[in-house]
């Protein structure tokens, strides 16, 4: 697969790789997160967006000739295009795991609705579909965030949201970033942009990619 | 952390049936796990959520009688020869 894509392309690479990482994020609360309800929710939220990720990387497959697998998981680390934002590793801090899924699902929604007006038929199909998921998502993050804003760790909830807001800026280019200011309440600064990567990062590539590395090219 | 009782309802029409509980620190996550936990796969057309502290629970719901009133049960009364003695009087013929 060469390195730069078609446009339309790029972006859905982005989207996927975006949802695949956040979801692979989400996923390392399973078993450990508050309490049992929440973990089952915390870990079906993050399965949600896996599979979100593969819808994305089917219509982006069959515009490279090649499979959702291979886009998901044979890459090497630096071909990804996903936002810094979903890369940072946040287990043990539920506070910036919570800021970080109310952020991302605040930005996303912008995304995905501009997406439904794609003049490209499947990917505006495949956003009014995901849009439906995406609404549970948005009640849940948006109820912990109003928990945690009343709570007594609300200045912690306040510190994880200020700590990551140029990263959520990130997500969303152009016009968009201002709808999410405005979404977000929250002013714009200079975004952590796409292309570079968190130093948490290449450990997470290891482990989502290890599988598929132990038989190259099997079948599972 | 509050304990919620989740009903489920099947089927148009069909009635509502406890289907388990879960803990939630309020209304609002109550909703979310209750349409995680009986929602996600389309199984239920609609639920109650209710906090357990609303529903009454009986675990004595009937004082046994102290003396004989069998009459006010059904066990043992044979319909079936009422119903011939019955027939036998009017003159109409069993099937």
């Amino acid at each position: 697969m060469s390195a730069q894509a078609p446009p339309r392309t790029e972006l859905l690479l982005q989207l996927a790789d975006d949802e695949l990482v956040l979801g692979w994020r989400d996923s390392e609360w399973t078993g450990i997160a508050p309490f049992l309800e929440e973990d089952v929710a915390f870990s079906s939220i993050a399965q949600t967006e896996i599979g979100h990720a593969r819808a994305f990387y089917e219509l982006a497959a069959a515009e490279l000739d090649t499979t959702a697998d291979e886009l998901a998981f044979d890459r090497r680390p630096e071909e990804y295009r996903c936002a810094p934002l979903v890369e940072l590793n946040l287990v043990h801090d539920w506070a910036k795991s919570v800021a970080r899924r109310w952020l991302y699902e605040t930005a996303d929604a912008i995304r995905v609705d501009s997406l439904k007006a794609s003049d490209w038929p499947e990917l505006a199909g495949l956003a009014a579909k995901i849009e439906r998921e995406e609404a549970y998502h948005a009640l849940h993050a948006g109820m912990w965030r109003d928990r945690l804003t009343r709570s007594t760790a609300r200045e912690r909830f306040a510190t994880a949201v200020d700590e990551l807001w140029p990263y959520a800026l990130g997500l969303v280019e152009g016009d968009q970033r201002r709808i999410l200011c405005e979404a977000a309440g929250r002013e714009d600064v200079p975004a952590v942009e796409r292309g570079a990567h968190v130093e948490d990062w290449p450990a997470l590539w290891e482990e989502m990619t290890m599988v598929r590395r132990t038989v190259p090219g099997g079948s599972w | 952390m509050a304990v919620w009782e989740v009903f489920r309802q099947e089927r148009e029409g069909a009635p509502f049936q406890h289907g388990g509980s879960l803990e939630a620190p309020d209304l609002a996550f109550a909703e979310a796990y209750a349409k995680e936990f009986y929602g996600r796969r389309a199984e239920s057309l609609a639920l109650w959520v209710v906090p357990r502290d609303s529903v009454l629970e009986i675990d004595e719901p009937y004082v046994a009688p102290v003396f004989d009133r069998d009459y006010r049960r059904v066990d043992g009364y044979s319909i079936k020869v009422k119903l011939k003695e019955a027939r036998e009087r009017a003159g109409t013929p069993a099937h």
